[in-house]
C-alpha cells in the first residue's frame, strides 16, 4: 500500500486555546516529514464538515488518517476510515484538559505527540489475517455428566458437531445417582425428578453428537481449530481433529473417610452421595441392620468450611441435605430428620425451599459445630456440638447420620502435582527428581503436549478448581479454545452447572469462528494482527516459551520456538519478553515504538522527558478519565499505549536513556494473587524484566530509580497526576539523564 | 441456510453488555437497548467488586471496547420495548426511544451543565447529592454524551445550554422516536432495584439520616461518587468510622422479599473492607442470620473476619432509631448465640437492602409470566425469548456472566431458525 497521509488537527474542546495551531502544523510536517498541504486542522474535527473533509481526501487517495483531537475512546464511530490506517492522537485529554494552555511545555507535547502518531502510522501496515489450513469446527466436551451433556447439546443445537468423551461406560455422572433434584420452580416446595435420563436419551439420538464412552484423552496435541485429540478406550487409541473443548470432567466428593471425628467409618455414618442411593431403592435403610431409619441426622459442612479439609463453601449441600430431609419425610411422617449446620446457605428463590422445609415441624435445625459423632450403642449414634444458641454443649442421639460431604474438583490432583513440581524444580535437579521418584504422577485430563505443562494451569487460591480469574469474564482459562464448565470450575448447583454449560459451549463456538477469521478470541476479539517473528535471528533463548501466559509457543526437537498462533491471544507478551527484538505484529512492534521514543520525542538541553508506558486496558482510560475530571498532568511526560505491560521490550528502556531521557514510567494493571491483567500477567513480567534492568543501569551509573513500575486501577484516575508528580520529583532529585546532549 | 436473524438485547447492564458481546462475537448481528441515558447498570454505580476488590468499570471498560470494535453491534440508550409480536426466528418489536436531547455531536466538554440553572436528585448516587439536569453520571460513563433530563428540564424557555453549547448538540425539540426492528431472538436483561429502605421503618430506612443502604455506599466509597470516595455519613459530612451492617435489610422476611438477595453477605463484607482501609480506627459490625458466602467466596469470609476491627453477630434487629443530638444511631438487637439483648451506637448504618427484579415494577410487554415476586417466570417464556440473571432468580455478577454468556448460545440457536 502506498502510505499516502492526510494529518488532521482539531481545535474544538480546548484544544485551538491550550495549543498554537498553525505552529503545530509546520512541527508536524517539519518534524515528521509530512507534506505540509497534507496536515489541516479544523474548528470541529468531528463535525460533519470536519469528518467530510477527511472522508473526501481518503476518496482522493489518503491512506494513512492522523486525527490529533480527542481520546481514541470517544467519537470511534466518527473517527473510522475504512481501509486506512487510522491513528488517533490524544491532544484532548492528554494536552488540553491537563495541561496549562498556551505554554510553551504545552505546545512540545503536542508536537512530540504529532510526531508519534505519525511514525505509527508510517512504521505499521493493515493487518492481513493468518487463517491457518484445514481448521475443524468440531467441539469436543470431556465429561459426560450434567454439565457436559448440556454443553454437547446446545453445541449441537445451533449447528456444531459435537464429540462427548465420558471415562465411565455410562453417560449422566453424579445428577444420574440421584433419587430426586431440589426444586427449581416457584414456589418451590416440590422435589423434581431428575432430568439427566431424558437428557441422555437427546444426547444420544442426536445427529450431530457422536459419544465415546469408556473412553479418556490421552493427549491433546495441536491448537484451537487444529487439535489433534487421542482418545484411549478398551485398549485401543484413536486420534481425532477438533476446533475447540469444553472441559466439564466435574468433581468428586470428599473422601469421608478423612472425617473419623464425625465418625465415618461406622456403617451407620453415610454421605451425602450414599443417601440418594438408599432413597432411590426405596425406604430410608440404614446400612448396619436393614432397620428403617427414624431418626437422621445431616452434618452440614462435612469436610467444607474447614481449613483442614477443604476451605470453601461446596455450594450444593444446603440444598441438597434440605432434599434428603425431604426424602426421609415423604417417605416416613413419623420419621425426624435433624440437621445440624453453620450457615444455612440457600441463596436466591432456593431460600423458598428452606422456607418450606423449615415449615415442617419433622424438620429440626439446629445451629452449631459438630464435634464428635460417637457410637450410642444399638447402631445408634451420638451428635455432640457445641456453640449452639445460647452457647450450650448438647449430645442428640440419632439412627443414622448423613455428612454433608463437598466438592473436590477433578482438576486438582494433577494441578497439585504440577505446582508441587514446579517448586521442586526450582530446589534444583536433585529435589526435582526425588519428588518425580516419591510421587506417582495423577491422571491428567486434557493431556495437553503444551511445553508448558498437561493442564489447565493452576490459578492462585482456586484449591486446584480451573477457574476463570475474572468476574467479568467467566470463561478466561489459560488455555485457548479450552472453557471449563461445572463443577470443576467453581462449586456450584446442578442447575447452575446446565446454565454455565451453554456458556462454556457458545465460548468454544466462538473460538472456532474466530480461528477460521484469523481473529483473535477474547479480550482481542476482533484482532487480525499476529506476532510474526523474524525466525533466523532467533537465539532459542526460550525466554517467549516460557513466558507467554497462554502456553502458545512450544519448541521443535532441537530446541527452536514455534508458535501455534490460534493459542495466541496477542497480548505481545513475547515481543517483549525477546532480547533479539524479533517479534512483531503490523501495528505494534519494538520498531515502532522505539522509533516513537527514538524519533518522536524532542529532547530539550534544559526540562526534563520521561516516557510513560501505558496499558491501553486500564491506565489509558484512568488517565483519560483523570482527564475528564480536568486534573493536571507533569508536561514532562510523554504518553505511550501499549497493548499490554508484558510487551514491554527493555531496549526502549535502552533506546529512550541512550537519547537522554530522564525516565521512565511502565503504568500497569495491579499483580500478585488477585491480579487484574487481562493478559494475565502482564505487569509482574514487566517489573521483573525492569528488576534485572536496573541491576544494568547502576552498572552504568544511572540511577535505578529512573525506571519504575507503577501498578494502577482504572478507578485510581484520582491518585494518577500525584503518582506521576511524585516519580518527577524524584527525578528532580536525582537530576537529569547524564548522557542528555551526547 | 437462511440468513441469521439479528439478536435484540434489553437491558444495558453487566448481563444485557455480555449477552450483547458474546451473541456478537459468535458472528451474529445485535441490537442492544438500554432504558437509561447510558450503559453499565448497577455495576457501573459499584465501587469494588468482591472478593477481588478490584474495580467495575475495569471490565465494563473491556466490554464497552468490544462494542467499539465488533462492528455488529448497534446500540439505543433511553430505549425501551413497547410491543414484541411473532415467534422464535421472527419477532417483530416496537422500540420507544425517547429523547436525549443531546446529539451526537456532543463532545463531553460539560459546558451545558455548568449553565443549566436546574438541580435535580442524582439518581446514580441514589439521591445522595444533586446534579444539573444536563448531565453525565460520571467519567467513565458510556456512551460519553451528557443528556438532558426532560422531566426536570424547564425547556426552550431556558435553553441556557443551548447557547452554552459550541457544538450544536442540543436539541430541545427533539421528539420521542418509535422504530420496527425484526430479529430472531429477545434475551431479557433488564436487571434489578434496590428495595426501598423507606419500607424498613423499624430499621429507620428513610427516616433516620445516618441509615443508608448498601448500594448508598457503594456510592459514597466510589471515587466518582458525591463524596469523591470519602466516606462520610449524610447527616454532617463527618467521617463514618463506627459502622454497623444490618443483613437481610428486607430479603428472607414474608413482610419484603421472601428471598434471599445472594450478594448482600458478600457485599457487606466488602464494604467492611472499604471502611477498614479508609480509615485504620474504624470498626464494623455486621448483624446477620447465616451468612452466606458460596463457593470460593468462603476464603473472602475468612479474610474479612481474621480482622480484629470486624465483627459479625448473629442477631435480630428489633429497633434502629437516632440520637437527635449526634445523630448517631442505636441499634437494639437481639444476639441470639448470646441470648441477650444488647443496644450500640453506631455513626453510621448500612442497610443490606436486597433485590427486587425491575420486573416486578416494569413489565416487559409480551406473553411473559412473573412470580408473585416480580421474577420472570423462565418456563413460562416463549421459544425464542430468554431471561438473564437476576430476572430469574437473585445472582451475582459471576453468575450473571455465565448466564448471559449461555443465553447467547440459545439466542444463536433461534436466529437461526
Amino acid at each position: 500500500m502506498e502510505k499516502k497521509f492526510g494529518v488532521y488537527i482539531c481545535k474544538g474542546c480546548g484544544i485551538g486555546e491550550a495549543l498554537n495551531v498553525d505552529d503545530l502544523k509546520k512541527a508536524t510536517a517539519g518534524g515528521a516529514k509530512v507534506p505540509a498541504e497534507a496536515v489541516k486542522d479544523h474548528g470541529i474535527l468531528c463535525s460533519p464538515e470536519g469528518l467530510e473533509m477527511i472522508r473526501n481526501d481518503v476518496k482522493e487517495g489518503t491512506t494513512c488518517v492522523v486525527i490529533g483531537a480527542c481520546s481514541p475512546r470517544v467519537k470511534f464511530e466518527e473517527f473510522e476510515f475504512p481501509g486506512t490506517i487510522t491513528e488517533r492522537v490524544n491532544l484532548r485529554e492528554f494536552i488540553a484538559w491537563t495541561m496549562e494552555p498556551g505554554s510553551e511545555d504545552t505546545q512540545a507535547v503536542a508536537e512530540d505527540y504529532m510526531k508519534m502518531g505519525v511514525i505509527r502510522v508510517r512504521k505499521s501496515s493493515l493487518p492481513e489475517p493468518n487463517i491457518l489450513e484445514d481448521l475443524s469446527n468440531t467441539i469436543m466436551v470431556i465429561g459426560g455428566g450434567i454439565t457436559g451433556i448440556t454443553a454437547a447439546l446446545e453445541a449441537a443445537d445451533a449447528g456444531y458437531k459435537v464429540f462427548l468423551v465420558e471415562k465411565e461406560a455410562e453417560l449422566g455422572g453424579w445428577a444420574a445417582e440421584l433419587y430426586k433434584e431440589t426444586p427449581r420452580l416457584y414456589p418451590y416446595d416440590k422435589l423434581e425428578e431428575p432430568r439427566i435420563f431424558d437428557k441422555i436419551k437427546e444426547v444420544e439420538s442426536n445427529e450431530n453428537v457422536t459419544i465415546y464412552k469408556a473412553t479418556t484423552v490421552e493427549k491433546t496435541d495441536g491448537q484451537p481449530g487444529l487439535f489433534d485429540v487421542t482418545l484411549r478406550s478398551n485398549g485401543s487409541s484413536q486420534t481425532l481433529k477438533v476446533g475447540a473443548f469444553v472441559m466439564a470432567a466435574g468433581w468428586k466428593p470428599y473422601d469421608a473417610s478423612k472425617l473419623e471425628y464425625l465418625g465415618y467409618g461406622n456403617p451407620n455414618v453415610i454421605t451425602n452421595v450414599q443417601m440418594e442411593e438408599i432413597a432411590r431403592k426405596g425406604k430410608i435403610i440404614r446400612p448396619s441392620d436393614g432397620k428403617e431409619a427414624k431418626k437422621i441426622a445431616f452434618i452440614q459442612c462435612a469436610g467444607s468450611r474447614d481449613a483442614n479439609h477443604l476451605p470453601y463453601c461446596s455450594s450444593f449441600c444446603c440444598g441438597t441435605s434440605l432434599k434428603q430431609a425431604k426424602y426421609v419425610r415423604e417417605k416416613n411422617s413419623d420419621a425426624v430428620a435433624m440437621i445440624f449446620y453453620k450457615d444455612i446457605r440457600t441463596p436466591g428463590q432456593t431460600e423458598l425451599f428452606y422456607k418450606n422445609m423449615q415449615n415442617d415441624p419433622g424438620v429440626l435445625l439446629t445451629k452449631g459445630d459438630v464435634t464428635a459423632i460417637t457410637d450410642a450403642g444399638n447402631g445408634n449414634l451420638h451428635v455432640e456440638a457445641e456453640n449452639t444458641l445460647l452457647g450450650e454443649k448438647i449430645k442428640v442421639e440419632a439412627d443414622l447420620v448423613v455428612l454433608a460431604t463437598g466438592i473436590v474438583p477433578a482438576t486438582r490432583a494433577t494441578q497439585e502435582y504440577f505446582d508441587a513440581l514446579t517448586e521442586a524444580g526450582k530446589k534444583g535437579d536433585d529435589a526435582k527428581k526425588a519428588f518425580l521418584d516419591e510421587t506417582p504422577q495423577p491422571d491428567s485430563i486434557l493431556n495437553l503436549t503444551y511445553r508448558q505443562g498437561p493442564e489447565i494451569p493452576s490459578l492462585e487460591g482456586a484449591y486446584g478448581f480451573a477457574d476463570s480469574n475474572f468476574i467479568c469474564f467467566q470463561y478466561e482459562t489459560r488455555r485457548t479454545g479450552i472453557y471449563t464448565a461445572g463443577c470443576v470450575k467453581q462449586p456450584m448447583t446442578m442447575a447452575d452447572a446446565a446454565d454455565d454449560a451453554a456458556g462454556a459451549a457458545l465460548k468454544a463456538i466462538q473460538c472456532v469462528e474466530h480461528v477460521a477469521k484469523g481473529m483473535a478470541v477474547h479480550p482481542r476479539a476482533w484482532d487480525t494482527t499476529f506476532p510474526d517473528p523474524l525466525m533466523i535471528k532467533c537465539t532459542s533463548c526460550k525466554r517467549c516459551t516460557e513466558e507467554c501466559p497462554f502456553g502458545a509457543i512450544d519448541e521443535d526437537e532441537k530446541g527452536t520456538p514455534f508458535y501455534r498462533l490460534n493459542r495466541c491471544r496477542r497480548c505481545g507478551t513475547c515481543m517483549g519478553a525477546c532480547p533479539e527484538r524479533i517479534v512483531s505484529f503490523k501495528d505494534f512492534s519494538v520498531d515502532i515504538v522505539g522509533s516513537m521514543i527514538k524519533e518522536g520525542v524532542d529532547v530539550p538541553d534544559e526540562g526534563y522527558r520521561v516516557i510513560v508506558l501505558a496499558c491501553e486496558n486500564d491506565a489509558y482510560p484512568a488517565l483519560d478519565s483523570a482527564a475528564i475530571k480536568k486534573m493536571k498532568l507533569h508536561p514532562s511526560v510523554r504518553i505511550i499505549p501499549v497493548r499490554c505491560l508484558g510487551s514491554t521490550n527493555l531496549v526502549w528502556v535502552t533506546d529512550a536513556l541512550s537519547r537522554g531521557i530522564d525516565g521512565l514510567i511502565l503504568l500497569g494493571c495491579k499483580y500478585g494473587e488477585n491480579y487484574q491483567c487481562h493478559f494475565v500477567k502482564g505487569s509482574e513480567l514487566a517489573n521483573y524484566r525492569f528488576s534485572k534492568l536496573q541491576e544494568t543501569l547502576s552498572k552504568l551509573q544511572l540511577e535505578a530509580d529512573r525506571c519504575q513500575l507503577l501498578q494502577v486501577a482504572i478507578s485510581e484516575y484520582d491518585q494518577l497526576p500525584k503518582m506521576i508528580d511524585d516519580f518527577m520529583k524524584r527525578i528532580d532529585e536525582v537530576g537529569p539523564n547524564p548522557f542528555k546532549g551526547f | 441456510m437462511a440468513e441469521n436473524k439479528k439478536v435484540l438485547v434489553v437491558g444495558g447492564g453487566f448481563s444485557g453488555l455480555t449477552a450483547a458481546v458474546e451473541t456478537a462475537e459468535a458472528g451474529f448481528e445485535v441490537i442492544i437497548v438500554e432504558k437509561t441515558p447510558f450503559f453499565g447498570g448497577r455495576v457501573t454505580q459499584l465501587n469494588k467488586y468482591f472478593p477481588k476488590l478490584c474495580p467495575p468499570n475495569c471490565g465494563l471498560e473491556m466490554n464497552y471496547k468490544r462494542i467499539k470494535n465488533s462492528g455488529d453491534i448497534t446500540f439505543y440508550t433511553l430505549s425501551e420495548v413497547e410491543k414484541v409480536s411473532g415467534q422464535e426466528g421472527s419477532y417483530d418489536v416496537t422500540l420507544k426511544i425517547s429523547p436525549r436531547f443531546v446529539n451526537d455531536k456532543c463532545v463531553g466538554c460539560n459546558a451545558c451543565a455548568e449553565a443549566c440553572p436546574v438541580e435535580m436528585s442524582n439518581e446514580f448516587n441514589f439521591g445522595l447529592n444533586k446534579t444539573k439536569a444536563a448531565f453525565i453520571t460520571h467519567n467513565q460513563a458510556f456512551p460519553f454524551l451528557y443528556a438532558i433530563d426532560g422531566k426536570h428540564c424547564k425547556g426552550a424557555s431556558c435553553a441556557k445550554c443551548v447557547a452554552a453549547c459550541k457544538y450544536d448538540a442540543i436539541d430541545l425539540n427533539m421528539k420521542p422516536q418509535t422504530i420496527q426492528v425484526n430479529v430472531g431472538a429477545i434475551v431479557l436483561a433488564t436487571g434489578w432495584d434496590v428495595y426501598d429502605i423507606a419500607k424498613l421503618d423499624n430499621l429507620g430506612g428513610g427516616k433516620v439520616a445516618n441509615v443508608i443502604s448498601n448500594m448508598q455506599m457503594e456510592r459514597l466509597a466510589s471515587p466518582n461518587g458525591p463524596t469523591d470516595g470519602k466516606i462520610l455519613r449524610p447527616s454532617d459530612n463527618k467521617p463514618a468510622k463506627n459502622i454497623a451492617f444490618v443483613q437481610c435489610a428486607g430479603s428472607r422476611d414474608e413482610n419484603h422479599l421472601p428471598y434471599c438477595s445472594y450478594i448482600c453477605c458478600m457485599a457487606s463484607m466488602k464494604q467492611a473492607t472499604y471502611i477498614r482501609e479508609q480509615y485504620p480506627d474504624s470498626k464494623a459490625r455486621i448483624f446477620y442470620i447465616d451468612l452466606r458466602t458460596p463457593g470460593r467466596y468462603e476464603q473472602f469470609y475468612w479474610k474479612v473476619k481474621d480482622d480484629p476491627n470486624v465483627s459479625f453477630t448473629k442477631g435480630k434487629i428489633a429497633r434502629i432509631t437516632e440520637d437527635p443530638e449526634t445523630k448517631d444511631v442505636i441499634v437494639d438487637v437481639e444476639d441470639i448465640m448470646a441470648g441477650k439483648k444488647i443496644q450500640a451506637r453506631f455513626d453510621m448504618v448500612v442497610l443490606a437492602a436486597g433485590m427486587v427484579p425491575s420486573t416486578k415494577t416494569a413489565k416487559i410487554p409480551g406473553d411473559i409470566s412473573y412470580t408473585p415476586d416480580g421474577f420472570v417466570a423462565a418456563a413460562s417464556l416463549k421459544k425464542g425469548i430468554y431471561a438473564v440473571g437476576t430476572l430469574k432468580s437473585p445472582v451475582d455478577v459471576a453468575r450473571s456472566v455465565q448466564d448471559a454468556t449461555g443465553v447467547a448460545i440459545k439466542s444463536i440457536q433461534s436466529a437461526r431458525r
